[in-house]
């Protein structure tokens, strides 16, 4: 059911991983996952706490060694090239993991010198990055007492200091208000647009929206990855969003008949997951329903991402 | 030996990693005001109390006196115990119950009881009676210890014409500490205290705060391999120590004139083996340490016996074979008996070689220990 360019040649693939496979104990983490991600594209690992996002990262990067399956990132095998891999991918972790009791400004010193960046390089780049990510008034200011939009932003500039040709980035706004989370992505298409590949966890719909690819991830396995366009319109279901009284008890006897994947409440409508074998829904709900929907307002509507990725978890709630 | 190409440039690029870290360390310690301070306030404020309070060598315990014969010969003696300066006569009492009262009510350590017939004792020394009796409250060794040095303490009763008690049997020469002054012994111990508490301290929670933090989960994703870390973490906590070695010997020299008779590379030699053992347990500490106070605690762990056995306090000579075999488990209890031969008796470091390869094969084993622990990945 994948729509990505699989005939690709593999020099515009970032990551092939196949079969990879990591367990803790008797818990298996990340169960078979198959990925090829082409260069230049954002890709999403949308999934819940718990899904195997994180490990799926780390296996990535050459952090964790997998128990089965291979991986190749930017044409380098993992783990025995893990090393040298480091200088060309940048990884944002979730938490901010910068010096607190540093500067904006002795933090990217800092991390340039760690990459290797000679003095005069770094002293530009870091220049380059304070103008970039807004951080220049707060040069002299110490990690910690910057906001939360700007932490982040600083991690963002730490993670690109050396240019990388891919990007990590673990839950990059899971801390941040929603108009900081918009500039962040501006700043995401911007890389993306020089060519940087990025992959990004996250559990926020209006963010796996943005992305050119997505993974849906839970308890571990892949359970579906497309466009988002084409995940919404593959979808295996029709949305109905029924309003009127007593939404409560509707969706307890709508949720008893097998033709109803999912049924939830958004503020005054309940939305609906009807199987798209049934040809009319509004009709047959009307109909078929145990309960009573004379009286209610019933409309089909365009799915969204957090449909999918209902009917792609298992429904049923 | 293969040697692959570029390697010039890599070691470079390494070391240049090793100094951010020792540059990063620098700038966060100055701004640890707290730490910072502790630096130079524990060997100072250590270095005082201990220097001034511990004091093996006892001197005007507080004791009463019961004087049944009130004789110029119980006079005599009292002057003569008087003079020792092991005790200070501070009451007087008429009876026994008095005397004993005193002793439980805590208001002097032990009472010199002279007896009425103590002329008769002291003009038939072949009776072999005993001229007067010490009620001691034992309950304090070192107390007790100083009192039962009194009991065979000769008395010329020549002045008074009376019989003489035998000469002494032996001369007692003291070497190193003819005054027999415990801060001698003391300074060149703290160091090895001081050092053992800052270096594992300060080495343990600087990685363990990182873990805490989370900036490790960033660093193991740079080229930042593990041992440039370690190393670069080492080196500002090696300058402390020598920061500190040189407060210490300096004032312990200064305010309690205890001589610097060893050469000053072998000192520096001796402390620097010792700061590098006390960093790699410190190391090893990290490695388990999941939390800044689990490090604490074992740095604790490691400190206490160090203090307790490593014949900074108590001789090594007295203690049980068991402990012995823990003591010599310690860096510090080498240290101990290394710096204080550097220190006082001018020795260098190959005249103790067993201790300078002890702490030699402590600082490269415990360096294995903790890079093969300290796993770059998160496995």
């Amino acid at each position: 059911m994948s729509a990505l360019p699989s005939s690709r040649p593999d020099a515009d693939i970032a990551i092939d991983a196949r079969g990879l496979t990591r367990r803790f104990g008797s818990y298996t983490a990340v169960d078979r996952l198959d990925l090829r991600i082409p260069k230049g594209t954002i890709y999403g690992f949308l999934g819940p706490n718990g899904s195997g996002k994180s490990t799926s990262i780390r296996l990535l990067t050459g952090l964790l060694t997998p128990d089965e399956g291979s991986v190749s990132v930017l044409g380098m095998e993992l783990p025995r090239h893990a090393e040298k891999l480091r200088t060309r991918i940048g990884y944002m972790t979730q938490k901010f993991s910068l010096f607190g009791d540093l500067t904006t400004q002795e933090n990217l010193f800092f991390i340039a010198r760690i990459y290797g960046l000679p003095q005069r390089a770094a002293k530009a780049r870091i220049e380059e990055l304070l103008s970039t990510y807004a951080l220049a008034d707060k040069r002299k200011v110490l990690a910690d007492a910057l906001s939360g939009g700007q932490k982040q932003r600083l991690a963002l500039a730490a993670a690109t200091i050396h240019k990388p040709e891919l990007l990590f980035l673990d839950e990059p706004t899971s801390a941040v208000d929603p108009e900081n989370r918009r500039d962040f992505w501006e700043k995401l298409f911007d890389l993306s647009d020089g060519g940087t590949t990025i992959l990004v966890s996250t559990h926020y719909m209006d963010e796996a929206e943005r992305c050119h690819y997505l993974a849906i991830l839970e308890t571990g396995i892949k359970r579906a990855d497309d466009t988002p366009q084409n995940l919404m319109s593959a979808m295996r279901a029709n949305v109905v969003e029924i309003s009127g009284p007593q939404l409560r008890q509707a969706k307890q006897e709508l949720l008893q008949t097998p033709q109803v994947f999912s049924a939830a409440q958004q503020g005054i409508q309940l939305r609906v997951l009807v199987d798209k074998r049934v040809a009319d829904p509004i009709t047959w709900l009307r109909e078929r329903c145990a309960f009573p929907l004379a009286q209610h307002q019933m409309a089909t509507v365009r799915p969204s991402l957090e449909d999918v990725f209902v009917m792609s978890t298992g429904g049923r709630s | 030996m293969c040697i692959p190409r570029g390697n010039g440039r890599l070691r470079m690029s390494s070391l240049s990693r090793i100094a951010a870290i020792t540059f990063k360390e620098f700038r966060q310690l100055s701004r640890d005001r707290l730490t910072f301070g502790m630096v130079v306030m524990i060997p100072l404020i250590q270095l005082l109390l201990f220097g001034f309070a511990i004091n093996t060598n006892i001197r005007n315990i507080e004791v009463g006196l019961l004087d049944e014969a009130a004789s110029s010969a119980s006079r005599f003696i009292v002057d003569a115990v008087r003079a020792t300066q092991v005790v200070n006569f501070t009451e007087a009492y008429h009876s026994p119950q008095e005397a004993e009262a005193a002793i439980t009510a805590g208001r002097v350590r032990a009472v010199l009881v002279l007896p009425r017939d103590l002329e008769q004792r002291a003009a038939n020394p072949a009776s072999r009676l005993p001229l007067g009796q010490w009620i001691v409250d034992a309950s304090d060794n070192i107390v007790s210890s100083a009192l039962l040095g009194l009991r065979n303490m000769p008395l010329d009763f020549k002045a008074q014409g009376s019989a003489r008690l035998p000469a002494p049997t032996f001369e007692v020469a003291l070497y190193f500490n003819p005054e027999r002054r415990t801060p001698v012994n003391i300074v060149p111990g703290l160091l090895a205290v001081i050092l053992t508490m800052t270096m594992i301290l300060f080495t343990s929670t600087a990685i363990v705060r990182e873990k805490e933090r989370g900036n490790l989960e960033l660093l193991i994703t740079t080229p930042l391999r593990s041992f440039e870390l370690m190393l670069g973490k080492i080196v500002p906590y090696i300058l402390i120590g020598l920061v500190q070695m040189t407060i210490i010997l300096t004032l312990g020299h200064v305010v309690f004139a205890v001589p610097i008779n060893g050469a000053p590379l072998q000192i520096v030699g001796a402390t620097l083996l010792f700061i590098a053992a006390s960093l790699t347990l410190g190391l090893i500490i990290s490695t388990i340490a999941k939390a800044q106070l689990q490090a604490m605690q074992m740095t604790v762990f490691v400190l206490l016996p160090s203090i307790l056995l490593s014949g900074f306090l108590f001789p090594y000579e007295g203690m049980p074979r068991g402990a012995q075999w823990i003591a010599e488990a310690l860096p510090a209890t080498h240290f101990v008996r290394m710096i204080r031969g550097v220190v006082l008796r001018d020795a260098s470091l190959g005249d103790v070689p067993e201790d300078t390869l002890f702490l030699i094969g402590f600082t490269l084993i415990g360096l294995l220990i903790a890079t093969l622990k300290f796993r770059k990945s998160l496995d």
